[in-house]
């Protein structure tokens, strides 16, 4: 900045009095000058958005938009882990963690000018418990209740995964106060309802709007006017137009925001399908920011000036062992002697962007239940080597099979064909003979995998919200054909934890968990990958989110 | 005449229904549908039961295939797993960014081929002679997309010349009426996005261009020599004609005839071109999206491209051929 | 005395007229008659050959490409006498190099520098080059194979099998036009697109994007010679009919058919290379082939242009050496046809 002194003095008064007139959370704070309160920010997003109703879809882009006008329960803290207040001011359990009590916000009304209150949290709630048999219960459709619930009021027949549900009931026990009851503890409450596909909508709108008439199939949906065009909900954005031909979707401020109101004017959600093309774009200056961009243009792109933010580790690349599929890898040995053949700090070093960590159990650092001190299987060729003799294996005798995807990029995968080749070497430097099966990602690959077809093969996992139990209990709470192992002890254990109320006391039980999953050694963790955002260089005051649902209500564009 | 178009459909039927089953038969092989594709790794075992389910892939064969045939005929080629939107209004949202690329590309290599080889024709033996011959021969050899990669490396980002991805920067908001990005700018006036579209197709035209105009520059270079040495000509010189009059009235004309032949031959190199050419510049063409179709497997959108190519060179083969015996009675008596 | 124009019992469509007809003028040359061709052809050929720059280019550029792809896999690595900073092609010697947005380019220890595995360019460049020649011949092999089959069966089936045989000839024929109609590529395309991804795939289906071209070449080659008198002599004679064709018209093919490989060969190549880049070659790509480096170095354009440049040159030059040799040979055997 190359103001003379008085200006600086002016502008610092008037930054200080725009903090103080109530940015209540924003990240960056204070200093506004040049900022243009009405400034317009376009964000490229990867994908067409497909619908403005995050209930019914799983992806990141509609629950990217969907951040911004709507709004959940409980937050996650802007650019952090924990869990935070967000319509509910507090909350808590009781004793035996069935019976949880939120305290919501005064204050809030919806976009259309309905109450927020403990009725309109409860009719959510209820709305989402009673989706009708069907479409609407489909796997691909509300896959996030499913997580959380299990169930519906009414389950589709014929369908074996849905069971008897989570949520039993939500009662609006006064104006404020909305008391939810479940038929059991579990570690997903509350930290789930973090998602985007628990925030709560205006019931006026969902009624008017036909929010659940949702048509067609689950490949091709047709969609009700509510998701096309009237997203009510109570965020600092408002939903203004959906420009299909441009493929930009339109939200403008909402000035009756409860909190403080949103620091730009408008926020467009432009789609830019190619990588490349997106760079390009925010280079050259059509774009404000993107999601995700390559780690090989980290550099370049800091270099050119722009600003990349990295957010913390919140994602895993393992190597799962199908443990039933080949009888080498029933012993603990061939386990281990492959999780030392592999040079997992070599590969990070020459594949993953940079910050990017050698994994050492099957869950990220930044989580509570993350133990420092599990089994380490260092990079050692000679002790795998003499592992496998041990096992009765010499060099040439073992041959396994080694699936791996084509045709896709994950957060945690930036090039399997890198990490798969990198892996292969170092398989057959202690004597394996790698067999390789590539198959694209979806369906082959995903199904395969899945169904226990591979000896060994990739796979990953981004966090749904933060719980070391999203990772561990995702894989190891039951017997699963992908893993193909019976383990008693850990399945209890994993168990044990999920039903424990008290938060510390789980994350106590995480980490015993975690030694015991190292110990087991099921698969090998490989790495945590940072994942980056970036913005053009006037762009300031989004903070990162490890979650990646950044909020731009606290954006400022200056110049 | 009649009979002699019919005798050729009947021909060309068969060809098409073995190739359908053809498809049908390897459509089935592989698992049907996207599978949870949108859920990824989060599909559980009992989610994707449930979902393969859904898709139905239990009725008998004969059943499947007479729902199959049924669809093709009404040209629906199903949904594409991509995008999830039916594959025949995929292709035609596309069609028309991959027929103005071909078109411009066949324009470049028309407008400037025929030019250079009417002139290295001319010259023959000279510098530009020696450098159509053996360039041309390069031109043929050099993969389309390595020169494209060549072209937005050298124009696009170093020298930043020219626009290198899609089809129309993103700054700028044009309405679209038939698709066609610049005939729409030229159609609803609004000019700079007519420009900023026609700038974007330069690139890729060049590339795609490449192939045909070594084609169209060694014919007429070929045709115009031939020409050149008939005893028209020479007679024509001896009369005492002008060089100019001589090369109007007859080198060209009959040098072009060659030419004209030569377009179905081009118009495949063209598409070719452009399916190799779209990828690189992230141009929003057909080719494109079956690039994007085979990294995806999406197999209702490949099986649909395949019936195309094999529809469309059937068909410009049958209406040529039919034009031709108009033309050459010769031809029509077989 | 000059042979009579082949007998296309069904006019080529228009697209492959063009193609069509050039195969025709080329099946022609099996029809010269011995008197005609001078002492013998190929003494004739092989003088014309040898005062032509262009197949002195061509097959020096041939001759090179054939030794490197022989000796490649020899010196990669080297044995220990040889101080070549050579590497085996799948061992990632400079992984250590490597990071996103970072890759090597030549150095002492590695003339051409590293691939984005910290493999060493030079070495897979030498390697690859028997893979890419392997590519190239069996597609070859292939589209010869299929179509000499179904060539020889056409054009023997005219010469032979009367009404009937014409016939069969007509179907066969209306069948090939038809698939020389399309692009090659995408015939190619199609055909790989359904084989699933392999190398293997790949070859086969530019071997049956080449077969048109070697159908319409046997077939119009054998019935260009049906008619020729030492052929009606021997009838005459009483020799059998399939004897007459095994023991002269096939051999009498040889020519043109060589001439058409070695074209084909280029165009294989690059053929293979393009399927590649579209996502259709072998996903495991340890083991270098030059269309495979190629399509992958689309990858690190930004960060490592030259790894496309190197396979693209010599693909390019490779190829260019075949088409230069193959039509310098095509114009060897027929003086007519001099450009």
């Amino acid at each position: 900045m190359r103001r003379p002194r008085w200006k600086a003095g002016i502008a610092a008064a008037a930054a200080a009095a725009l903090a103080l007139s109530g940015c209540a959370e924003s990240g960056r704070g204070g200093d506004n000058d040049g900022a243009d309160n009405d400034a317009t920010l376009i964000f490229g997003t990867e994908g067409e958005i497909k619908t403005l109703d995050p209930t019914f879809s799983s992806d990141s882009i509609t629950s990217r938009v969907a951040n911004q006008i709507f709004e959940t329960l409980v937050r996650l803290k802007p650019g952090g882990v924990e869990i935070v207040s967000g319509l509910a001011e507090s909350w808590e359990p009781d004793e035996s963690g069935t019976v949880w009590t939120f305290h919501l916000r005064d204050n809030v009304t919806f976009h259309d000018g309905t109450e927020f209150n403990a009725e309109a949290v409860c009719f959510n709630f209820d709305r989402w418990h009673n989706l009708p048999p069907g479409l609407a219960q489909d796997p691909d459709m509300s896959y996030y209740w499913q997580a959380l619930s299990g169930g519906f009021a009414e389950n589709t027949p014929d369908r074996d995964d849905l069971g008897d549900p989570l949520y039993v009931g939500c009662e609006a026990t006064d104006e404020l106060t909305a008391v939810i009851t479940l038929s059991r503890p579990s570690s997903k409450f509350p930290g789930l309802l973090v998602r985007q596909q628990f925030a709560i909508h205006s019931p006026t709108a969902l009624e008017k709007y036909d929010a659940d008439n949702v048509g067609g199939t689950a490949d091709a949906p047709q969609w009700p006017p509510y998701s096309l065009e009237h997203p009510t909900g109570t965020g600092p954005f408002k939903f203004e137009s959906w420009d299909r031909a441009n493929q930009e979707v339109t939200l403008v401020r909402n000035d009756d925001y409860w909190g403080g109101k949103a620091t730009i004017g408008r926020l467009i959600f432009r789609a830019i399908p190619d990588e490349g093309a997106r760079r390009q774009a925010l280079l050259a200056g059509d774009i404000h920011g993107y999601d995700q961009p390559s780690p090989s243009d980290w550099a370049a792109l800091q270099d050119a000036g722009m600003r990349l933010e990295i957010r913390d580790p919140m994602n895993l690349l393992y190597i799962a062992f199908t443990i039933d599929s080949h009888p080498a890898l029933e012993k603990l040995e061939v386990r281990q002697a492959i999780a030392h053949a592999l040079n997992r700090q070599a590969m990070v070093d020459a594949v993953m962007a940079e910050g990017a960590e050698v994994a050492s159990q099957f869950g990220p650092p930044i989580l509570p239940g993350w133990n420092a001190d599990v089994p380490q299987y260092e990079y050692d060729p000679d002790k795998a080597r003499d592992l496998l003799a041990q096992a009765g294996y010499d060099e040439g005798e073992l041959e396994l099979d080694f699936y791996w995807p084509t045709n896709v990029t994950r957060p945690y995968m930036p090039d399997p064909q890198s990490i798969f080749e990198l892996f292969q070497r170092d398989l057959e430097e202690v004597g394996i003979v790698v067999n390789p099966v590539a198959e694209p990602w979806s369906p082959e690959y995903l199904a395969d995998v899945q169904s226990g077809k591979a000896d060994l093969h990739f796979l990953g996992w981004t966090a749904d919200y933060p719980d070391m139990y999203n990772f561990i209990g995702t894989w190891f709470a039951r017997p699963l054909p992908q893993w193909g192992f019976n383990n008693q002890a850990i399945f209890d254990a994993l168990a044990e934890a999920d039903a424990e109320p008290d938060a510390d006391t789980r994350y106590a039980m995480y980490e015993q968990i975690n030694a015991q999953i190292m110990e087991f050694l099921p698969g090998v963790p490989i790495s945590h990958t940072p994942v980056a955002i970036v913005f053009a260089p006037n762009v300031t005051g989004v903070p990162p989110s490890p979650l990646l649902d950044e909020r731009f209500e606290t954006a400022q564009i200056t110049g | 005449m009649t009979r002699f178009i019919i005798r050729r459909l009947l021909q060309v039927i068969p060809t098409l229904a073995a190739l359908s089953v053809l498809l049908f038969i390897w459509l089935r092989r592989l698992p049907g549908g996207p599978d949870a594709a949108l859920l990824g790794e989060r599909a559980t075992p009992e989610a994707r039961a449930a979902i393969r389910e859904r898709l139905g892939l239990d009725e008998p064969i004969l059943v499947q295939y007479g729902r199959y045939m049924k669809d093709l005929l009404r040209l629906d080629f199903g949904v594409s797993t991509q995008t999830q939107q039916p594959v025949i209004d995929e292709f035609l949202i596309r069609f028309p960014g991959t027929v103005e690329l071909a078109f411009t590309a066949l324009a470049i290599a028309v407008g400037v081929g025929i030019p250079v080889g009417y002139l290295a024709a001319r010259r023959r033996g000279g510098w530009l002679d020696n450098l159509v011959v053996s360039g041309s021969m390069v031109g043929i050899c050099t993969p389309v997309f390595f020169l494209a990669f060549v072209l937005k490396w050298v124009f696009g980002e170093q020298l930043g010349w020219l626009p290198t991805f899609g089809r129309q920067s993103p700054g700028i908001n044009a309405t679209h009426v038939t698709n066609f990005f610049v005939l729409d700018g030229l159609l609803t006036r609004e000019w700079d996005a007519a420009w900023d579209a026609f700038l974007h197709l330069l690139l890729p035209a060049i590339a795609v261009a490449s192939i045909p105009f070594a084609v169209i520059v060694r014919m007429t270079r070929a045709s115009v020599l031939e020409v050149l040495n008939e005893d028209y000509v020479r007679t024509a010189e001896a009369k005492g004609l002008t060089d100019r009059t001589i090369r109007g009235r007859h080198v060209l004309r009959n040098a072009l005839l060659p030419v004209v032949t030569a377009i179905g031959v081009l118009a495949g190199a063209l598409l070719s071109g452009a399916v190799l050419t779209e990828t690189v510049f992230a141009f929003n063409g057909i080719g494109r999206f079956v690039y994007l179709a085979i990294q995806n497997a999406d197999y209702p959108v490949l099986m649909a491209f395949i019936m195309f190519i094999a529809l469309t060179f059937v068909t410009i083969n049958l209406l040529v051929d039919i034009s031709y015996s108009i033309i050459d009675p010769r031809v029509r008596v077989h | 005395m000059a042979t009579e124009p082949a007998q296309r019992t069904s006019p080529p469509g228009p697209i492959g007229r063009r193609r069509a007809e050039r195969l025709d003028r080329l099946a022609e040359l099996a029809a010269t008659p011995p008197d005609e061709r001078g002492e013998s052809l190929t003494r004739e050929t092989l003088r014309r050959l040898r005062r032509s720059p262009m197949a002195m280019v061509g097959a020096s550029i041939v001759l090179i490409f054939v030794v490197i792809a022989l000796i490649g896999p020899l010196l990669t690595p080297p044995p220990s006498w040889l101080p070549l900073p050579l590497y085996s092609p799948i061992e990632n010697v400079g992984l250590e190099q490597i990071r996103p947005g970072q890759i090597p380019g030549p150095s002492g220890d590695h003339w051409l520098g590293l691939d984005h595995l910290g493999r060493d360019e030079l070495s897979r460049m030498l390697y690859g080059a028997r893979q890419t020649l392997l590519v190239g011949v069996v597609a070859t092999l292939i589209g010869f194979t299929a179509g000499a089959v179904i060539g020889g069966v056409a054009g023997a089936a005219y010469g032979l099998g009367g009404r009937i045989g014409r016939w069969i000839d007509s179907i066969l024929m209306r069948f090939i036009d038809l698939l020389l109609a399309m692009p090659p590529l995408l015939l190619a395309f199609s055909v790989a697109a359904v084989l699933g991804r392999s190398l293997t795939a790949v070859m086969i289906a530019v071997g049956v994007a080449a077969t048109p071209i070697f159908a319409r070449l046997l077939r119009g080659s054998m019935i260009a010679q049906a008619n020729r008198d030492y052929v009606l002599a021997a009838t005459s004679l009483g020799v059998r009919r399939p004897r007459i064709v095994l023991s002269h018209v096939f051999p009498n093919s040889l020519a043109p058919v060589i001439v058409q490989a070695t074209l084909t060969l280029a165009t294989a190549i690059i053929e293979a290379a393009g399927l590649s880049f579209l996502g259709l070659g072998n996903p495991d790509s340890r083991w270098p082939e030059w269309g495979t480096m190629l399509a992958q170095a689309q990858a690190q354009l930004a960060v490592q242009p030259m790894l496309a440049v190197y396979p693209a040159i010599a693909i390019i030059i490779t190829a260019l050496g075949f088409t230069l040799l193959g039509e310098a040979m095509r114009e060897a055997l027929d003086p007519k046809l001099r450009r």
